[in-house]
């Protein structure tokens, strides 16, 4: 359970809030031109990093709007939160806290079995 | 392949006081190349190299661990065996898997404790009663063993349910009589003994950083005990096959979240068969130790803790409770996390892809042990043979684009 800073309502608790996956995808603009592959790709494929993810939620038992957020989902932190109007943030503004891909940090992840 | 277990050797090695039992693999350390090297040395991982050892005849095998055998969703999930999926593509896959379990102590000597105590899923609603009804017939026509049954057999079966004062009333169940439960940690055991013997390499602690690829085709792996060559990876990461996958350049369509399960203090039998919920999200069978164990959701959003929210698990307690007040006052003693990697049909993949050598076995998301052994040995055969047995040939990364969905939400008991 994490606490989720609306940037209307303020901080709240995740279990108000839904998920709406990656951020940021942008719907193909020649539909018709593009392959199968492609256009599967659009449909299924998001990425699913181990790390800094742009994410957006909505708040849905609250002011029902929706916005961006930056969190690091190794350890569950939220880095920064933007409206959707608002440009998305640079990757070298955040600091990745894994050693290897798919490594743990020292903080946030219960992954004990690895955890040195 | 050795009788290592007998009443013999038990007995000789109670006099002893049970300190001189031998180990059951070894710890090698990696050798500089391998002909295949199966990365993750969960049940699905340590099945594949053994029925690659054992059915294609490559010895020379490698299965590389980040932790030590079985840590990850292999010892996470609730040991539920069931097959009774709705399209024919998964009743062959799942139930190719059921079979297989039912020899698979005799297959290696080594207790997997699979006890065959029937399956039930709830209906509580009228649409619960037409899908689950239409999944049993789908199932009748695929030769499975699943049927309908009626609020009087299943109290007859479950006396302990509340079917009545609740919300949510039963109203009826699908119940597959040759589904169970199996102890989860001797399917990494058992496999990984048989394979050792078999002359596989068995390395835990040993993460693997990245897959090296040349020109679409694979090199080897860059661990932390340094570069291993081979010219065949299979790719078994559940949760973190995606980042694996990143590093060779592949995309995957998967997400990783956590899956959480609880168990409570050990009571005497109450429940002696398995009872899952879809609508009320409810699942709960009793272990041979007699703890209740309980299959509570995935959280919301992607995450790598191995944690999860502690509203998914209220939510789960709460169903729990009202379909079984006489669990009212249990305590639950242990709550746990492991990340599932789900795929947008709830539908494995195993497969191929666009890097020659690269095989992945993933995509199982919150229903990936039942199936264990079947996975394990239809995935040796596509890394053996460079392509798809028949009955995996379906679940193949194309699907996405070629609009072949096998869409099991309905079929998986966890919500995705």
């Amino acid at each position: 359970m994490i606490l989720i800073k609306c940037p209307y309502c303020g901080e709240r608790d995740q279990s108000e809030f839904a998920n709406g996956g990656e951020a940021h995808v942008i719907r193909p603009k020649n539909p018709e031109s593009l392959s199968d592959k492609d256009w599967g790709e659009y449909v299924f494929y998001r990425n699913n990093p181990k790390g800094i993810f742009y994410e957006r939620w909505v708040h849905t038992h609250g002011c029902k709007k929706w916005f961006n957020a930056v969190r690091n989902t190794s350890t569950d932190q939220i880095l920064k939160v933007y409206k959707v109007n608002e440009k998305r943030p640079d990757l070298s503004e955040f600091q990745n806290t894994l050693k290897s891909p798919s490594g743990e940090p020292s903080v946030g992840s219960g992954n004990f079995a690895v955890k040195k | 392949m050795k009788k290592k277990y007998s009443i013999a050797s038990i007995v000789k090695n109670s006099l002893s006081n049970n300190e001189n039992w031998g180990k059951m693999w070894r710890s090698p350390n990696p050798k500089k190349h391998y002909d295949v090297i199966i990365v993750g040395g969960g049940g699905h991982g340590l099945g594949t190299a053994y029925y690659l050892a054992k059915h294609h005849g490559i010895k020379n095998i490698a299965v590389i661990e980040k932790g030590w055998l079985g840590s990850g969703n292999t010892g996470r999930n609730t040991t539920i065996i069931r097959s009774n999926y709705l399209w024919d593509e998964s009743a062959y896959l799942y139930d190719h898997a059921v079979k297989l379990w039912e020899n698979l102590s005799e297959d290696l000597n080594y207790n997997m404790m699979f006890s065959q105590r029937g399956v039930l899923n709830l209906a509580h609603n009228e649409h619960d009663i037409k899908e689950i009804k239409r999944r049993v017939s789908a199932n009748r026509l695929n030769g499975l063993d699943t049927m309908w049954l009626d609020k009087n057999e299943i109290k007859d079966l479950v006396p302990i349910m509340n079917t009545d004062n609740l919300r949510y009333p039963v109203l009826g169940a699908a119940y597959q009589p040759r589904g169970g439960v199996a102890r989860h940690d001797a399917v990494a055991w058992g496999y990984a003994m048989r394979a050792d013997e078999l002359g596989v390499d068995i390395i835990q602690n040993c993460e693997v950083k990245g897959i090296k690829t040349d020109n679409y085709k694979v090199e080897g792996v860059e661990t932390t005990k340094g570069f291993i060559k081979s010219s065949k990876i299979g790719v078994v990461a559940s949760g973190h096959t995606s980042v694996l996958a990143a590093t060779a350049g592949v995309r995957l369509p998967l997400q990783s979240r956590p899956l959480q399960a609880l168990v409570s203090e050990p009571i005497k039998p109450v429940i002696n068969t398995v009872v899952m919920s879809n609508a009320v999200h409810a699942y709960v069978s009793q272990s041979d130790k007699g703890e209740l164990v309980i299959g509570a959701g995935t959280d919301g959003y992607n995450s790598f803790t191995q944690r999860g929210g502690y509203d998914v698990i209220e939510e789960t307690v709460r169903a729990i409770v009202e379909l079984y007040p006489i669990f009212g006052k249990m305590k639950m003693l242990r709550q746990w996390g492991g990340i599932v990697d789900i795929c947008p049909d709830a539908s494995p993949i195993i497969s191929k892809c666009d890097v020659e050598g690269l095989y992945f076995n993933c995509g199982w998301g919150t229903g990936g042990f039942k199936a264990t052994p079947g996975s394990a040995n239809v995935f040796a055969h596509t890394i053996a043979k460079d392509e798809p047995h028949k009955i995996n040939a379906p679940f193949d990364l194309s699907r996405f684009s070629e609009g072949r969905l096998i869409d099991e939400h309905g079929a998986a008991a966890v919500a995705h």
